[in-house]
């Protein structure tokens, strides 16, 4: 059997390639100049640039933070570079103005751009290193009143919304990495759905990252007006490489009165080779913001990828009956370190917030579990409920879990339910008695431990997510 | 079909099986009997592959192959079933999805296609019918919140659905009333072929009122030491192990 499994810990990252294409990428280091030159690039208006600048006074003065349980060699910050984007023409008009090279990077990373031949129902916004290559479906969303574009064409076409929105939910000095995207930000989706409407298709943005010792900072920012609905999904793979790369981007999500958002991550960036060489750094802000009255935001994560993940999407209740979500899987095997969970934070009346999170640790990785729940003083009857399970597979790997609760209300009603387990050898034998391999049992086992998550996902997305689990766990058992 | 000839297991240091032997040809049913602790539950395990045994002497042959070079999946590819004295619970796993995958793999074993949705639920269905189980059983996560009689009538839908050469039942009976009993016996004698066989493992005499062996077999300390036909399960049910 050993055999068999070197084979496959080798080939089990499908998504390491490197796009051969001409780009323009930014001197490394970061300084006023870089962010100018950034600004200029994209055509922003003044307060644009001055925010951003902003954002960079506050970044100056802040520290990295280390509370996570990471370990992981200082980050160079003037090492990197901030701006990296093909060549030729960056926004196309049409799909045949695309660099074919890049529309085969997405076609092998079976996202093709051609609208016909998509999954039904979904659209997609193409993010390519820096810059937004090509979205999808835009006539017919627009339609509906739909915006779903790049930030960067919403800041010419829809400056209002951006400028009223933008840094509401995530302000620019909220934290060291927000800070830093804020300064820099290169790209990422802009979603607005009208009032009343519910969003005829799935929307989805794939990152890549391709060029070298670049990072990635992209800002997504999404706005449901009253009565709406809008299911959102994100996908992200990298290139193998030796060198990390830092990936840092804030998501931003308002809803207003009985709007829902629906935000769905399937994260595969490259997670490092079997020493723990490479790979990405994933510090990431999400944060959703409940304005209205019985709105709604539900974040669904499985996390696969990236060496280091940093990432605590969260919820904050303000409007009556608002409800938040998080539903999070999240696999470290070989020497992958995860610190992430969620912060619900309850401000209005009769909030509800819904927190399951299920950490597999297999290989050397280590798994932590970070949450918050808030009860304000004047959140009259709200409710939790957290259900935080680990699994570990194997014995070198690690599981933690960092619930804190903070309630200044009395009338709350929390519950709080959390369980470690050892991938059973009992479970395992039965699977292989009945004729399953080693591998094709833990794949079952973890799949049926996540289940309450992967239900959550939008149907295709959760076939892909249970295929995306056992190539991630490959080489795991042996 | 199988010999296992002078077999010497260890499990933390302690030797259980101390010297078993025990020869199944095509077709038969043998029982083996025997006090708690004396080894019945350690043959069951090492026949199908438990990794936490250490056989230190003695040989199992199957089918002509060397059973003990063989992993657990393969033993099962090859024609062999444990009924489980403890069938394990797997949260979030279909019990319908755990049996066509591992139908498909003992197919793909075989070099068979794999059966498609409609035609494995068509299979299920038959054989459910019969053991009284019904849909939600099969859809429910696998043994997860079962009761004991439908952990074991589930054991025998399974071995129903994955036809093994050699079944080995290990205390299939225990926990079971009577109706439950005769459900159980009944899945099994259906199976009864000349080119299958089985080794039932029990306390009481009183499942082979139902399966009708052809051997019985007292097993105490780890080694076989008496045989007969039927009748001894009988005798054993009046005097009890003592004078072994």
């Amino acid at each position: 059997m050993s055999v068999d499994l070197e084979k496959l810990a080798q080939e089990e990252y499908k998504y390491g390639f490197v796009t051969d294409v001409e780009q323009e990428i930014a001197p490394k280091g970061l300084n006023e100049d870089v962010i100018r030159m950034i600004s200029s690039k994209k055509n922003e208006p003044e307060w644009l640039l001055e925010w951003r600048l902003g954002a960079y006074e506050r970044w100056k003065k802040m520290k990295e933070p280390r509370w996570a349980f990471l370990r992981y060699p200082k980050i160079d910050f003037n090492d990197i570079s901030y701006y990296a984007a093909p060549k030729n023409n960056p926004r196309p008009k049409s799909l045949d103005e695309i660099d074919p090279e890049i529309k085969e990077t997405y076609d092998k990373l079976g996202i093709p751009l051609e609208e016909q031949k998509m999954l039904a129902g979904v659209a997609v916004d193409a993010v390519f290193d820096s810059v937004s290559v090509f979205t999808t479906f835009k006539e017919k969303l627009a339609e509906e009143g739909v915006i779903f574009c790049s930030i960067s064409e919403a800041v010419e076409e829809h400056p209002d919304l951006v400028r009223k929105y933008l840094g509401s939910v995530v302000p620019r000095g909220d934290n060291f990495y927000a800070a830093l995207n804020s300064a820099v930000f290169t790209d990422g989706s802009f979603v607005y759905i009208p009032k009343g409407v519910r969003c005829p298709m799935e929307l989805s943005t794939y990152f890549r990252i391709n060029a070298e010792n670049t990072g990635q900072f992209e800002r997504t920012l999404i706005i449901a007006e009253e009565g709406s609905y809008v299911s959102y999904l994100e996908g992200c793979t990298a290139p193998q490489r030796d060198e990390s790369q830092l990936h840092a981007a804030v998501v931003e999500l308002i809803a207003h009165d009985d709007a829902t958002i629906k935000y769905s991550t399937i994260q595969n960036w490259y997670p490092g080779d079997k020493q723990g060489k490479g790979g990405i750094y994933n510090f990431v802000t999400k944060r959703g913001r409940c304005i209205g009255r019985a709105s709604r935001i539900s974040w669904t994560q499985v996390e696969t990828g990236s060496a280091i993940t940093w990432k605590y999407p969260s919820c904050i209740l303000e409007g009556d009956n608002s409800v938040g979500e998080f539903y999070s899987v999240a696999l470290t095997n070989r020497l992958q370190q995860a610190d992430t969970g969620t912060k619900m934070v309850h401000v209005g009346k009769n909030t509800s917030s819904t927190i399951i999170s299920k950490g597999i640790s297999a290989g050397e990785g280590q798994n932590i579990y970070r949450g918050l729940v808030e009860i304000g003083k004047n959140a009259e009857k709200a409710r939790n409920y957290t259900q935080c399970d680990s699994m570990l597979i194997g014995d070198r790997c690690g599981a933690h879990t960092f619930p804190y609760i903070e309630v200044r209300n009395s009338t709350a009603h929390m519950e709080h339910e959390a369980s470690t387990s050892k991938i059973g050898e009992d479970q395992m034998f039965y699977c292989r008695q009945r004729g399953l391999s080693a591998e094709d049992a833990v794949s079952l086992i973890v799949n049926g431990f996540c289940k309450e998550v992967f239900k959550e996902l939008p149907f295709e997305f959760a076939v892909e997510a249970e295929k995306l689990l056992s190539v991630s766990l490959e080489g795991s058992v042996g | 079909m199988l010999e296992v000839k002078n077999l010497h297991v260890r499990v933390d240091d302690k030797e259980i099986l101390k010297g078993m032997n025990i020869t199944v040809a095509p077709g038969e049913v043998h029982s083996i009997m025997g006090p708690n602790g004396s080894g019945k539950s350690t043959l069951a395990q090492v026949l199908a592959g438990k990794e936490a045994y250490e056989v230190t002497e003695g040989e199992v042959t199957f089918q002509g192959k060397d059973l003990l070079d063989l992993e657990p999946e393969e033993r099962a590819c090859e024609g062999i079933f444990l009924a489980f004295q403890y069938p394990v619970e797997i949260p979030g796993v279909a019990n319908t999805y755990l049996l066509r995958e591992a139908l498909n793999a003992k197919r793909e074993y075989r070099e068979e296609k794999p059966l498609k949705h409609v035609e494995f639920g068509k299979l299920a269905r038959d054989k459910m019918k019969a053991l009284g189980i019904g849909e939600d059983l099969l859809k429910r996560s696998v043994n997860a919140g079962f009761s004991g009689g439908e952990k074991k009538r589930n054991e025998i839908f399974q071995m129903q659905i994955l036809e093994p050469t050699l079944a080995v039942l290990d205390e299939t009976d225990s926990g079971l009333d009577i109706d439950a009993l005769k459900i159980v016996a009944n899945g099994v004698n259906s199976m009864r072929d000349s080119g299958r066989s089985f080794i039932v493992i029990t306390h009481y005499q009183r499942l082979l009122n139902y399966i009708v062996p052809d051997f019985v077999h007292v097993m105490v300390d780890g080694k076989i030491v008496k045989s007969g036909g039927k009748e001894l399960a009988q005798e054993l049910e009046e005097k009890g192990y003592a004078d072994f």
